[in-house]
């Protein structure tokens, strides 16, 4: 019945000639992420060709996955930050202080300056509860300066930029710090910081029952509220695209095995006999993978789901508005940098524990990756529009550009003048689209 | 006054709100009764939309004070008033373009289940009970009010206002971008509300509109009131007078009034 009801519009305005366009629309799918997909796929097939089959492999991929984590935590946040008409330029530099603050937790200050002694169970956990509550505290700092002080964004956080930076030098007269605890170093990914085969997978088929749970969720709400309903087969092509592109994923980074060496130092560990063939022991999904995984995740129910996220969409779409209808514009503002400053803090404990240490240029220009995945993913910067997936996508477009650039030994100057290219043809390409659209 | 036995449902006492050096309202009272639609006219930057907005608390006053039901009120900002029971239909409609008209509807008060998720069930229903009691035709219950027309867009400014249970409204401009058909609902809408015991100050350059809807009109010229007069007293001639010289009909000369025939 339900079936009927969604096809036979279809039919009875006659067949006119079906569009990509109209198609996609019928079932009602995001045109701005079906388009960035398109575009990653040519990207990837791309790279592969020009580099002889290297890019599309699990090595590679699972390189890039773990690549793109950083800057996906950081762009969730930056999305949210320009969708209500302000920009934070400082991300960079917050995630150096912040990381460089948890290598001396672990590194100097505990063991040495308290004499608590290194290899405590419970560094790694304060240093990453200190570090996060500084990105918070930095964040709310420069959020109070632009909200309550009416300093532009633009303004504060360059000067952020420069006095975050500038501190981390202060601390410890710009030496590296290096190395870190132990179980701090696992959030790093890396073969030990990964969850392994069966975890993979039991995470993979988790994914695919929620993918399908949401798709029937979704159906009984339109079903509830007479909207117009996808066609079955929609659902079905949907549903089906999202947990083969899961299952897949799971596939390649599960065929990702440890390096020889290591294998070697478990077998050894676990006293068994090193086997003829060698010993192929799967990395599975890395934790900063993972990580990025849980923050698009809270980040969406945040931005969808909640008041706060209702309220920033709110302020981007008019300000005015946002206030005359009872929004606390200043706290919500505020937040978003509290939160942007926390989400750095996560970054930078994956990046100095995938470095194992902590240097002073930690993340320097990273604001910029930042910044260009969110608007890449469809972020608009007049306000007001902006999506978590598209963000995250544009993390990975961004790192699968410089990533694929490195392994066709791309010289850097010319891989940021390809970067800055694509950003500027992907936001006028779209700002084109859109304006088509709206007529 | 007439109706001393009655608290008013606002009174607002020697209001003064300046803009630089510019006095927009200056000094200027008034009341409005339960069950009462007070009319505020005059022409552009009489000072009525400014003198509604510190009443809204989108522009507090510099002076004077207000009381709500007899007693003094601080309305800082709109949560305050919207607290006060005190709804609002700006002229620009205040809506966020990018949201769609549930989301519009309780923008900043927004339902939530126990775990503080958004409900957007209960808030499509409730959207859709009070837009169709004002706009049958309304159909596009979840694209941006960007999409929407002047109309449409208007329903859900109004479907916002009266939603909330107010008892003093305030309508800036209601039917500014509506068709005859949609401004006839408004109309109608204005009367039940009225009859609900609801107190409506409504601004608008429509005379015909204020003329068939309040019960008193006021009228204002450069920030202050001229007076405020039962409709039932008036001519539609009479209130124009007001509008256009800012004095009242004792005050004009015989010249003036050739000026106006003239």
């Amino acid at each position: 019945m339900t079936e009927a009801s969604g096809v036979r519009p279809t039919v009875a305005a006659g067949r006119p000639r079906p569009t990509v366009r109209s198609l996609l629309q019928s079932i009602e799918v995001d045109t701005r992420l079906v388009g960035m997909i398109a575009a990653l796929a040519i990207i990837w097939i791309g790279f592969n060709v020009l580099s002889g089959g290297l890019f599309l492999t699990p090595r590679n991929l699972w390189n890039l996955s773990v690549q793109s984590a950083t800057v996906a935590i950081m762009a969730t946040g930056m999305m949210l930050i320009i969708v209500s008409r302000n920009i934070d330029l400082s991300v960079g530099s917050i995630l150096g202080l912040t990381g460089y603050t948890m290598a001396m937790l672990q590194a100097i200050w505990i063991p040495t300056t308290f004499g608590l002694g290194f290899g405590q169970p419970y560094t790694w956990i304060v240093a990453l509860i200190v570090g996060l509550v500084l990105g918070a505290a930095i964040g709310g700092f420069q959020g109070f300066i632009i909200a309550y002080g009416g300093v532009p964004s633009f303004i504060v956080t360059l000067g952020g930029l420069l006095v975050w930076r500038g501190l981390v030098f202060e601390i410890n007269d710009g030496q590296t710090i290096s190395p870190l605890d132990s179980t701090f170093s696992l959030l790093g990914g890396g073969p030990s910081g990964s969850i392994g085969e069966m975890a993979s997978w039991a995470l993979g088929i988790l994914a695919c029952v929620v993918i399908v749970l949401t798709l029937v969720r979704s159906r009984r709400q339109r079903r509830k509220y007479d909207f117009q309903m996808r066609p079955m087969w929609a659902e079905f092509a949907l549903g089906l695209f999202g947990c083969l592109a899961v299952l897949a994923a799971i596939v390649v980074v599960n065929s990702y095995p440890w390096p020889e060496q290591l294998a070697r130092q478990f077998a050894e560990a676990q006293g068994s006999p090193w086997p003829e063939g060698g010993l192929k022991i799967p990395t599975g999904i890395a934790n900063p993978v993972l990580i990025a995984i849980g923050v698009a995740m809270l980040m969406t129910v945040l931005a969808t789901r909640r008041r706060f996220g209702r309220s920033v969409f709110a302020i981007g779409g008019n300000p005015e508005a946002a206030e005359l209808g009872g929004i606390n514009t200043r706290r919500t503002i505020m937040l978003t940098f509290v939160l942007m400053g926390i989400l750095s803090a996560v970054s930078a404990a994956v990046q100095s524990a995938r470095l194992n240490g902590a240097v002073t240029s930690l993340g320097t220009q990273i604001e910029l990756d930042v910044i260009a995945a969110a608007v890449i993913g469809g972020t608009s910067f007049s306000g007001g529009i902006g999506t978590i997936p598209g963000a995250v996508l544009g993390a990975v477009v961004m790192q699968s550009l410089r990533s694929g650039m490195l392994l066709l030994r791309v010289d850097s100057p010319i891989q940021d003048i390809v970067v800055g290219t694509v950003l500027v043809a992907a936001v006028g390409l779209d700002t084109i689209v859109r304006r088509r659209s709206a007529r | 006054m007439t109706t001393t036995a009655r608290v008013p449902l606002v009174e607002m006492r020697d209001i003064r709100v300046s803009f630089g050096g510019v006095h927009a309202v200056d000094g200027v009272s008034v009341d409005l009764y339960p069950g009462e639609v007070v009319g505020l006219v005059g022409g552009n930057g009489a000072g009525k939309s400014t003198l509604m907005r510190s009443l809204s608390g989108a522009r507090p006053p510099d002076g004077g004070q207000i009381l709500v039901e007899g007693q003094p009120v601080a309305i800082t900002n709109p949560r305050a008033a919207k607290a006060l029971g005190i709804e609002t239909i700006y002229q620009t409609l205040a809506l966020a373009d990018n949201i769609d008209a549930a989301g519009n509807l309780f923008l900043g008060r927004e339902l939530t289940d126990k775990f503080g998720t958004l409900d957007d069930s209960a808030m499509q229903s409730a959207t859709r009970k009070v837009i169709r009691r004002l706009n049958p035709n309304f159909k596009r219950f979840t694209t941006p009010v960007r999409s929407l027309s002047g109309g449409q867009r208007q329903s859900v400014a109004i479907a916002r206002a009266v939603h909330f249970n107010a008892r003093i409204l305030i309508m800036d401009e209601p039917t500014a971008a509506l068709g005859p058909a949609e401004t006839e609902q408004v109309r109608d809408l204005i009367r039940q509300l009225k009859n609900e015991g609801i107190g409506i100050f409504l601004v608008s350059h429509d005379i015909h509109d204020v003329f068939d809807l309040s019960e008193r009109i006021a009228v204002m010229y450069h920030g202050k009131i001229v007076d405020t007069v039962k409709r039932a007293d008036v001519t539609t001639d009479v209130v124009l007078g007001m509008i256009i010289l800012g004095k009242r009909p004792d005050e004009v000369t015989r010249e003036e009034l050739a000026g106006l025939r003239a």
